[in-house]
């Protein structure tokens, strides 16, 4: 019979016909896999919070003759949506996260990703830092896994490593005085430092960041991502931060 | 492809939610080939319902004049009101006859990957609706799923600077079902929400 198991990380669910879903699961070893779970929106399926976004579920796929596998059955990993619902703050940020997650990958196996979000999420949901911080970091290291990591310590245009004063999205990062479009964002050093802390996780230094500095890096951040993936991630309007 | 207006009949039912071009063939040949199928009264129905049915000014729920039948009800309880999703959760609940106070339908759920934030749905309308001090109790009856639960979080810390009591639906085992098939979450609020007996 043509079924296959992976754990994963349940992404976003559709609804579907009269009680079941569709469910967007990014997988360790399948990458993105949509499958249908049915009956999972009745208040007796066996299915229970298992399917429910941001849990890590071990998973029995049927791969039938649709598009879309079956979900047979599913045993939890990781109860993380119910600490993550619980918090309003870290609920937009695993939104945003699974989000971009989904927009990152496909059906090709992307275990790093997986990775990075399971363990974003994990730390997320108990709370080991503050949440803004946690999504900030998560996309910075996903856009680097997927080779848009900004330029920070060399011009983005010119490759000199000296004088770098703006931020240019379009760019990829960093420019120097004289590639610097007029008008464009004009950042320190001290912004490449969070950059490369978030990178890194250097999570006491962060902690210890100016909140209105921190937020206009989160913005430069919002601006990278939006301007790789192409689309506007709809969850990142939402953000409490 | 069918001619002219039985296609038409076709696409038009194949736009509702659930109903596929197959569905949509079998509907439309039901209503071609049944002659005791009264078609007016279909029509007459569809017309009636864009027409004459309204969402109430006061909860958001359904019916047929500016005010819904419960908000209109002198005898439903005024302290109280059950915050529910969406206008057929107000029928769920009825069901239930457990429950005499007034609702208030959001009109969905906070689902950021959707577009929907807060300020998308009824909750300014609730706040207002709490404000002459009427109301002490207030139910969050959202869904038990991640969005519902992180609507339900949002109302709460909204409503922590209001004096209004805030209860949540208990969360527990489903009445026929197994102990073994039950997720690790339902069964650790099971846990959590036990009570004496």
């Amino acid at each position: 019979m043509p079924t296959y198991r992976d754990e994963g990380i349940i992404l976003r669910t559709f609804n579907l016909g009269e009680a079941d879903r569709i469910v967007t699961i990014l997988t360790r070893s399948h990458g993105k896999v949509r499958a249908v779970a049915k009956g999972v929106r009745r208040t007796a399926s066996k299915f229970g919070s298992r399917l429910e976004p941001f849990m890590v579920t071990d998973v029995q796929f049927y791969q039938g003759r649709s598009s879309l596998d079956t979900i047979q059955q599913a045993e939890t990993l990781g109860p993380y949506g119910a600490d993550i619902a619980g918090h309003y703050d870290r609920f937009t940020a695993a939104s945003v996260m699974a989000e971009t997650a989904e927009r990152l990958t496909d059906a090709e196996k992307a275990t790093n990703q997986y990775t990075l979000l399971l363990g974003a999420l994990r730390s997320l949901s108990r709370g080991e830092h503050a949440p803004h911080l946690t999504l900030d970091s998560y996309l910075m290291r996903a856009f680097s896994l997927a080779g848009w990591s900004p330029s920070l310590d060399t011009c983005s245009r010119c490759g000199s490593p000296e004088d770098l004063t703006a931020f240019v999205v379009h760019f990829g990062g960093m420019v120097c005085a004289t590639c610097a479009p007029p008008g464009s964002a004009r950042v320190g050093s001290d912004t490449v430092e969070i950059f490369e802390a978030l990178l890194t996780g250097q999570w006491d230094f962060l902690e210890s960041v100016d909140r209105r500095h921190l937020a206009r890096v989160s913005s430069l951040i919002s601006a990278h991502t939006q301007w790789h993936l192409e689309r506007a991630l709809k969850s990142l309007e939402h953000v409490a931060r | 492809m069918y001619d002219g207006i039985v296609q038409e009949l076709i696409d038009e039912l194949g736009r509702l939610p659930g109903v596929g071009p197959k569905s949509a063939q079998r509907i439309a040949f039901h209503i071609l080939q049944t002659e005791s199928f009264d078609v007016s009264r279909l029509a007459q129905v569809l017309t009636d319902v864009r027409e004459k049915v309204k969402f109430c000014e006061i909860c958001g729920n359904v019916g047929e004049e500016s005010r819904c039948g419960i908000c209109r009800d002198a005898r439903r309880d005024p302290s109280s009101i059950c915050v529910v999703e969406e206008a057929k959760d107000v029928v769920a609940i009825e069901r239930t006859r457990e429950f005499r106070g007034l609702y208030h339908v959001l009109g969905g759920s906070i689902s950021p990957m959707d577009g929907v934030g807060p300020d998308d749905l009824r909750i300014r309308q609730l706040l207002t609706r709490l404000s002459d001090g009427t109301v002490t109790e207030v139910i969050i009856a959202t869904d038990p799923n991640m969005e519902g639960e992180a609507t339900a979080t949002y109302i709460t810390r909204l409503l922590a600077s209001i004096e209004v009591k805030v209860s949540r639906l208990a969360f527990g085992l489903p009445v026929g079902g197994d102990l073994e098939y039950a997720d690790e979450v339902t069964l650790g609020r099971a846990f959590e929400g036990r009570r004496t007996v």
